[in-house]
């Protein structure tokens, strides 16, 4: 075992019992049936064995979220310990249908994407059917699902003419399956502000970058999943030229939660994770090396701005702030919730939405109080929910940016 | 002075004294048992949980080893709620010297201890965190026992049996009349009352004490107190019980038992079974001796450190304490001393104590003209109450291997779970309910520290920390009735965190001084621990403080 394997199973040695991560987890808070990251993280684990039946299920209402981590003052990752003894119930005890289907974000996408698109969000809207998926899939008829493309993010940047204007700089997009399915939008506006700045953009092929497997516990796919776009990102970190996402949880998942929880720390995974980037992380280093262009357009407004789980998980600080901050007359006001409850596919589930929805009700009493019709979120799971809890409009703040410079997307 | 008569009066409420106790009762032979502390105070709680295979033994006491092979077989049937199948590995390290290896196996065929070579990969795919470059593993069938429970369900099965059990009694006199022993004054601890027991036998079970009750009877027993020391790391980095491939000595065993791993042993000779401390060498040689094992052993989490005295008799002249024997041995002072109706069982270790018992009670039973035979290989123990409820069978899967009465590490998880318990913890580490600790309060526990050998309160990474004041509570709840204050409610407190700080004084470093540094906020900062003297007294029938059960690990 390398020290980085050793530091994750060996954390559970560094739990004083203090119980701060108790006190400060968003889920224990809310319901009875999650006993609290202390008890099913470092405690539960003294009495796992890897070759005995898995003796406990309410780890599994661990969302996933990372505050435990973050307010450990011992440095226990009780969140890996989480994730991995889930891993074990699953590898055991197998995989529920509708946790299979919903792990699959690139599968459903692509099957929900296309011109048939229309028909696929009116079902999704059409409570009947909402009520009957309830019943047969155990999807919580009034969880947040996205509004699937007419047409994919990779195709309109297929079919887009190629800026030709000399050699530029190049950099990698990471889009994931929101962008590619759902909104094709945010990854034309990252790509209008990367070329805006200078940069030609590759958009080499990739699968989902396998969280949704990870937080259901499916490893043996993620870890397919995350070998095959190693391979496909390998030669651009190897020529460091960056990879940039947009979406903070996969950006995240290529960075560390995929080689960490699969205990996969080869030179090939650990150069992809070193090269990529959240892409206002990677604005951010722009701007302090005076290579960011600022000519913004004044906006003037006050945004409300919630910081998602799997950013604060990055320990980048705020990058969204340190950026957008920078466009004359914009204001953002960040929430202090620590979550807004969905933890991408946790709060879909009919048994546990409604902690979901508990566990965001901190988040959406703030942007409601906020008056705005509208709020920016890092994370596409996190926006909808957000959306679908106070009807406020949601965007990814690059959205924001590129409206700053004036592009058209 | 009240009076007491019976035919065999046991002293010693270890796994032998029990032992003997059960199996006198089962023939029909009255029996009473004192104990000057709980059940299992002395060595019997002591030691780091092997069940032996005999592997250890092969070479250097190959009757030991064979006794050993054979109880293992049993102890397995008559107790599997207490014994946990891990297995068990003799490797080869680099520092060891490869040709044992076939001395070994070779050692093994001759004794009767089931062996089998397998490959380094085989044993390095089933224990990934063990030395890679260890060259040969030959596996035996050791596994961990729990000699709490063990010792706790054989009294139970005594007393169904009509045996009478007192713990918490000190033999302070031996009643001789002529060259015959004829019975004992004992004192109860909790009251202070002297009773007389007469008796036709006296059994002097006192393992590493036999030699001080010999003398209560003017016999000359040599007892060699042999201090063994132990550390507990915060959870089981193996679990196979792992052994050095070589002849028995310090820090060449790893137990995996309950939510631990325990490396042992230190083997020293003491002067007196009561006194004797922990060395800072002593722990950092078996430290030293873990990293040739599982690389990295170091970094892992030191809960506590405790030590045991092994009960060796010494017969004659013998060049090391390491080459005495370990088998047993019955005395007859009546051939032996001159002295008439006392017996001593002396010698011998935990996984042959049914052995050492069936022996020693043939030959009482024969002597009583009682002709019954032995049943204790044959009739499975009861378990206790405090252990968990109705011992139900776990169902966690389809499994039929899953749906077991047997020992498996998360079957307090599993069972909190099923009850919905989590909420209903009172130590929180070992996972004790509310309900547990009441059960062992109820079956008589005299103090914390009897709760903790009944429930493992306390013994978890925080030590302590967060239980012992909500267990202190729950003793004083369920004992104010009969006169429990709360001013022994506070001693048994103040008792309980001295005996946990005498095994973390040894590991204070890293993550357990952080606890300490914790669990010393908890109770000088936050609840003032320090004034609390003012307002503590023994007694309400709690045991505490008595000299006669107060002094081990004392610095030597």
């Amino acid at each position: 075992m390398d020290h980085i394997e050793l530091s994750l199973t060996q954390s559970l040695d560094h739990c004083i019992k203090c119980n701060i991560c108790t006190s400060a987890c968003p889920v224990a808070a809310v319901t009875d049936v999650f006993p609290g990251p202390k008890y099913v993280g470092p405690q539960a684990q003294r009495f796992r064995h890897a070759a005995q039946p898995v003796p406990d299920a309410s780890v599994d209402y661990c969302s996933g979220c990372r505050v435990c981590n973050q307010v450990c003052p011992t440095g226990v990752r009780i969140a890996e310990l989480n994730a991995r003894a889930r891993a074990q119930i699953v590898a055991e005890r197998g995989m529920p249908l509708r946790n299979r289907i919903i792990a699959r974000s690139g599968l459903v996408g692509r099957l929900s994407s296309g011109p048939h698109a229309p028909l696929v969000n009116f079902t999704l809207n059409f409570a009947p059917a909402r009520w009957i998926i309830e019943r047969v899939m155990g999807i919580h008829r009034h969880a947040p699902l996205p509004k699937a493309s007419t047409y994919t993010f990779r195709r309109w940047f297929k079919r887009r003419k190629p800026a030709t204007n000399g050699r530029r700089p190049q950099v990698v997009y990471f889009h994931g399956c929101s962008t590619n399915y759902y909104e094709p939008h945010v990854g034309k506006a990252a790509i209008a502000v990367l070329e805006h700045l200078g940069f030609e953009v590759i958009v080499p092929p990739q699968r989902c970058c396998g969280l949704p497997l990870l937080s259901n516990g499916d490893f043996p796919a993620a870890q397919s999943h995350h070998e095959y776009n190693v391979a496909q990102l390998l030669p651009y970190a190897r020529a460091g030229i960056p990879i940039v996402g947009t979406s903070t949880s996969c950006t995240l998942t290529l960075k560390e939660e995929a080689p960490e929880l699969l205990g996969l720390h080869g030179d090939d995974i650990r150069a992809v994770a070193a090269g990529t980037y959240d892409i206002f992380e990677f604005l951010r280093d722009l701007h302090q090396q005076g290579r960011l262009r600022t000519d913004f357009r004044p906006i003037e407004r006050e945004l409300p701005y919630h910081p998602p789980c799997q950013l604060r998980a990055h320990r980048i600080g705020r990058p969204v702030l340190d950026v957008l901050g920078l466009i004359p007359g914009l204001r953002l006001r960040e929430s202090r919730a620590e979550c807004c409850g969905i933890a991408g596919t946790y709060g879909l589930k009919r048994e546990k939405y409604q902690i979901a929805m508990d566990v965001g009700k901190p988040l959406f009493d703030f942007v409601r109080a906020s008056g705005q019709d509208l709020a920016l979120c890092d994370s596409e799971t996190c926006r909808w929910q957000i959306s679908g809890a106070t009807g406020v409009a949601t965007r990814h703040p690059i959205e924001i940016l590129a409206e700053a410079y004036g592009l058209s997307v | 002075m009240q009076t007491l008569s019976t035919d065999v009066l046991v002293i010693g409420g270890g796994a032998t004294g029990t032992g003997c106790a059960l199996d006198l009762a089962m023939r029909g032979i009255r029996c009473i048992l004192v104990e000057k502390g709980d059940l299992t105070h002395g060595t019997t709680g002591r030691y780091h949980g092997l069940l032996h295979s005999g592997g250890r033994y092969v070479t250097k006491d190959p009757q030991s080893a064979t006794e050993c092979a054979h109880e293992n077989a049993i102890l397995r049937r008559i107790m599997p709620h207490c014994i946990e199948q891990t297995s068990g590995f003799f490797v080869i390290t680099p520092w060891d010297d490869e040709s044992y290896g076939d001395v070994f196996v070779a050692n093994c065929h001759r004794t009767g201890v089931p062996v089998q070579e397998i490959s380094v990969a085989e044993m390095l795919r089933r224990e990934p965190a063990l030395n890679p470059r260890i060259s040969r593993v030959f596996e035996v069938h050791d596994g961990s026992a729990d000699s709490f429970l063990a010792t706790h369900s054989v009294a139970l099965a005594a007393r169904e049996y009509g045996a009478e059990i007192r713990t918490y009694h000190n033999v302070v006199d031996l009643v001789r009349v002529g060259d015959r022993v004829v019975g004992a004054i004992v004192e109860d601890l909790r009251s202070g009352e002297r009773i007389r027991i007469d008796c036709t036998y006296v059994l002097n079970a006192a393992g590493a004490w036999a030699g001080k009750i010999a003398a209560l009877a003017g016999v000359t027993v040599t007892v060699v107190p042999g201090k063994g020391t132990m550390v507990a790391m915060n959870h089981r980095m193996v679990n196979t019980v792992v052994n050095r491939c070589k002849l028995p000595s310090d820090g060449d065993i790893i137990v995996p038992i309950h939510t631990v791993a325990v490396i042992g042993t230190t083997d020293v000779h003491v002067p007196d079974p009561d006194v004797f401390g922990i060395e800072p060498e002593e722990i950092q040689f078996m430290l030293d001796e873990g990293e040739k094992l599982i690389p990295g052993f170091r970094q892992y989490r030191a809960l506590r450190a405790w030590a045991g005295v092994r009960p060796l008799y010494k017969d004659k002249d013998v060049a090391s304490d390491r080459d005495i024997p370990r088998t047993f041995k019955l005395l007859d002072h009546e051939e032996r001393d001159g002295v008439s109706g006392i017996l001593s069982i002396v010698g011998g270790k935990w996984t042959t104590y049914r052995l050492m018992a069936e022996q020693t009670v043939n030959e009482l039973a024969r002597r009583l003209g009682n002709t019954q035979p032995c049943r204790t290989a044959s009739e499975v123990l009861p378990v206790p109450r405090f252990e968990h409820r109705a011992h139900a069978m776990v169902t966690v899967s389809t499994d039929p291997a899953a749906q077991t009465p047997h020992y498996w590490l998360g079957k307090p998880l599993a069972l909190v779970e099923s009850e919905h318990a989590a909420g209903d913890l009172i130590c929180e580490c070992e996972l004790v309910t509310r309900d547990r600790i009441v059960a062992a309060i109820d079956a008589g526990a005299h103090n914390l520290d009897d709760i903790r050998r009944d429930v493992r309160m306390g013994m978890g990474p925080c030590q302590g920390g967060w239980c012992i004041y909500r267990t202190a509570n729950l003793l004083y709840e369920r004992r104010c009735a009969d006169g429990l204050s709360h001013t022994h409610a506070n001693e048994a407190i103040l008792h309980f965190l001295q005996e946990r700080w005498k095994g973390l004084t040894p590991v204070l470093w890293g993550d357990q001084l952080r606890q300490a540094r914790l669990d010393e906020l908890i109770y000088a900062g936050v609840l003032g621990i320090h004034r609390l003297r003012a307002l503590a007294e023994p007694g309400g029938g709690l045991v505490t403080q008595h000299p006669a059960i107060a002094t081990e690990y004392v610095q030597a």
